[in-house]
């Protein structure tokens, strides 16, 4: 059985970061937005996985369960925002979440 | 000997009149005020006699002021018989002056008496650096003194500040003086360049195996600045001015003291010119020239001030005669009896100004002789004394000077004399105008000085009469300066006598036989008299050929030019700019999220782009 190419995986793994990317930037809605995040992080955890995998260190598992952590943490920190906008401000809209400007 | 006790006690004086003097009653601001120059004085009297014959200086040293590699300067204090002449003069007319002062500035209100502890603190201070300047050892400890006192005439010309011309004529003295300590400073920079050093027996050991050149610009220079204090020509502009000042400070400032610096400056640095004779010529030159001038402007003022102010300009050119053409103590001792009468004169009109609560104007005196004859006496003293009636003071160094002028060039000799003619002249007609005739103005409540101002001028007009004959100055300064060949012609003595005398005859017939005959004359020569009148205009000059374009210059090029074009468009170009380059970073602060996310992904792919080609590159 051939092994699957390491390349496949980094396409993989930059097609992902991509779509999140894409995602951040068109999408209005918060959740969207937040999801495209957490899509990249992982596009990013997958990339360190094949890494780790091709030269047989242990250091780029490492950095996934950091980056899994923080993801963690972020989502919870994430949602409890977007809890408190939707609460404060009736929308979900990212373009009318602006109050910083002027 | 503890010669830093001499000026450290009015410096005392000073500071203790200065910060507490408010709360003082004018009891105990005299106490401090003239009892620490009283004491300053004992301490010299003490210290001379200490000191004993004294024929090499005595040197104290304190501490290292300034050290740069091989270079520096201490503070010491040295006294040789030139400081102990110039002591004796600074404390002892000094004192006399203060005591003076406690009747004068009597009338000194305001808040809390304010101007009188004020004046007296000044006037502490003033002796304080002057007797630092005459103590110094060096160039730049004479220096601090020399500014110092620069510091406190301004300060009291300006004492009236509530005047507009009172703080006018210091403003002029001051900034006239800067003129002089430039010439001053840039000298010490040549002294150091060609010595090493600044200290006086130093510089005036290796004075001989210097190139004349050099020792010729350090005593030109030298001269600009004594020129600027010793009120000469072209720096004399201030003095007059200076009589702005309470009277006891014309005194004791502007007559005796502060303004013989120059002279005691030019004195002390002998070795220097001596080398460089044609420093010499020039300082004599314009001693001269100063001396004729200014006595010639006394002939037509009508200021009693005024007049004995161009006196002064004019006596302190015989004394630049007497160093410039070698006879270094005929100098000093025209100084010191110099120092006698025309204090003594001053304070006279002081006391006549008093008397006739605060006029001033000649012409508005006359017939005082009768109202105030102590005044008048002791007045007669410093009048005989400057007019070189024979064996009162101002005879014999006038005499000393003009014989040492004779041998160095008779038409120095001859413009002196005449020169005395006039200072005979002008002093006789201001005493006239005072004294005799009727009284032409009107104050009725004319009064006699308290003692406490009689007695300084009765021991000034006994000193006037006496001073020439009791000190013998050349004689006791003979060790220190270079020996000068002993020079008597009656015939001389007896011309310049005869000038004065005929100078006396003079106003006598114009002023006091014939009165109509000063006017008649002065209607005669119209365009003369107002040429003298106007003190030959020399001020205009000055306003319209240096201050006018120098102000404007300023205005022009610095101010509007420099400043504003240059200086301040740079400073505000400064600030536009950052203002500007915020106006468009802001618009990137759009708070859109989106729009950051796509800047920074924009970045993110800026950054490696770059660090891709940077590897490409480096392959």
């Amino acid at each position: 059985m051939t092994e699957v190419p390491i390349s496949w995986f980094l396409a993989l793994s930059a097609i992902l970061f991509a779509l999140g990317v894409a995602g951040f930037l068109f999408r209005r809605s918060i959740i969207t937005v937040f999801m495209s995040i957490e899509l990249m992080l992982n596009a990013v955890n997958l990339s360190f996985v094949t890494f780790s995998y091709q030269y047989k260190q242990v250091s780029g598992h490492l950095f996934t369960f950091f980056v899994m952590v923080v993801a963690a943490a972020e989502a919870a920190v994430g949602l409890a925002i977007i809890l408190t906008v939707f609460k404060n401000r009736a929308t979900l809209n990212i373009d009318d979440v602006d109050s910083m400007k002027n | 000997m503890q010669l830093w006790l001499i000026p450290i006690l009015p410096f005392a004086g000073f500071v203790i009149n200065g910060l507490f003097g408010r709360r003082f009653s004018k009891g105990l601001v005299n106490v401090f005020g003239i009892g620490s120059v009283v004491l300053a004085f004992a301490w010299v009297l003490k210290t001379i006699a200490g000191l004993g014959d004294l024929n090499s200086a005595y040197t104290e040293h304190y501490f290292t002021w300034i050290q740069s590699g091989a270079f520096t300067i201490n503070c010491d204090f040295s006294v040789d018989r030139l400081t102990e002449v110039m002591l004796l003069v600074v404390t002892g007319i000094g004192s006399l002056i203060h005591i003076y002062s406690i009747g004068y500035m009597a009338h000194e209100h305001g808040p809390n008496h304010g101007g009188y502890y004020r004046f007296f603190a000044y006037l502490n201070l003033f002796m304080f650096f002057m007797l630092v300047l005459v103590l110094a050892a060096n160039y730049l400890v004479l220096f601090v003194g020399w500014e110092g006192v620069g510091l406190c005439s301004y300060l009291l010309i300006g004492f009236y500040f509530t005047k507009k011309f009172a703080t006018d004529a210091g403003n002029k003295a001051f900034i006239v003086n800067r003129i002089g300590d430039f010439g001053f400073s840039l000298a010490m920079f040549y002294i150091v360049k060609a010595f090493g050093t600044l200290d006086f027996s130093q510089v005036f050991s290796r004075a001989a195996g210097i190139p004349e050149g050099t020792l010729t610009l350090i005593g030109l220079l030298l001269m600009v600045g004594a020129a600027g204090k010793s009120a000469q020509i072209p720096l004399y502009v201030w003095l007059p001015d200076a009589m702005a000042g309470p009277t006891p400070v014309s005194a004791l400032i502007h007559a005796a003291t502060m303004v013989t610096a120059g002279v005691y400056m030019t004195a002390r640095s002998w070795p220097i010119y001596t080398h460089a004779p044609m420093a010499m010529e020039v300082i004599a030159v314009i001693g001269i020239a100063t001396a004729f001038f200014a006595a010639t402007i006394g002939l037509a003022q009508n200021d009693i001030k005024k007049v004995f102010a161009y006196s002064t300009v004019s006596q302190l050119g015989y004394m630049f005669v007497g160093v410039g053409v070698g006879a270094f103590s005929t100098g000093i001792y025209h100084l010191v009896t110099h120092a006698f009468f025309k204090a003594l004169l001053f304070l006279g009109s002081g006391a006549v100004i008093h008397a006739l609560s605060g006029e001033q104007d000649l012409r508005n005196m006359g017939g005082l002789r009768s109202k105030i004859p102590w005044t008048f006496w002791t007045m007669a003293c410093a009048w005989v004394a400057i007019s070189g009636v024979p064996f009162t003071a101002g005879f014999y160094s006038k005499d000393a000077i003009l014989l040492a002028a004779y041998r160095h060039a008779p038409w120095m000799y001859w413009l002196g004399t005449v020169t005395a003619g006039i200072t005979a002249f002008y002093v006789s007609r201001a005493m006239f105008m005072t004294f005799f005739g009727k009284y032409r103005g009107h104050e009725h409540h004319i009064h006699e000085s308290p003692p406490v101002m009689m007695l300084p001028l009765t021991i000034l007009g006994l000193l006037s009469l006496g001073g020439g004959f009791l000190f013998e100055v050349p004689k006791f300064l003979s060790s220190v300066f270079p020996p000068v060949e002993e020079f008597e012609d009656l015939t001389l003595m007896l011309t310049s006598v005869g000038f004065g005398l005929a100078g006396i005859g003079l106003a006598i017939l114009m002023y006091v036989a014939k009165p109509a005959m000063a006017e008649s004359l002065a209607a005669n020569i119209k365009g003369l008299y107002t040429l003298v009148y106007n003190k030959y205009f020399v001020d205009e000059v000055y306003d319209a050929t240096v201050v006018k374009p120098l102000v404007g210059g300023s205005r022009l090029v610095l101010w509007r030019g420099i400043d504003v074009g240059v200086i301040d468009r740079l400073a505000n170009g400064i600030g536009y700019g950052a203002r500007d380059i915020g106006g468009v970073l802001r618009l990137f602060q759009s708070g859109n999220i989106r729009s950051y996310a796509a800047w920074v992904v924009f970045g993110s792919v800026l950054l490696i782009v770059a660090l891709g080609l940077a590897a490409g590159g480096g392959r």
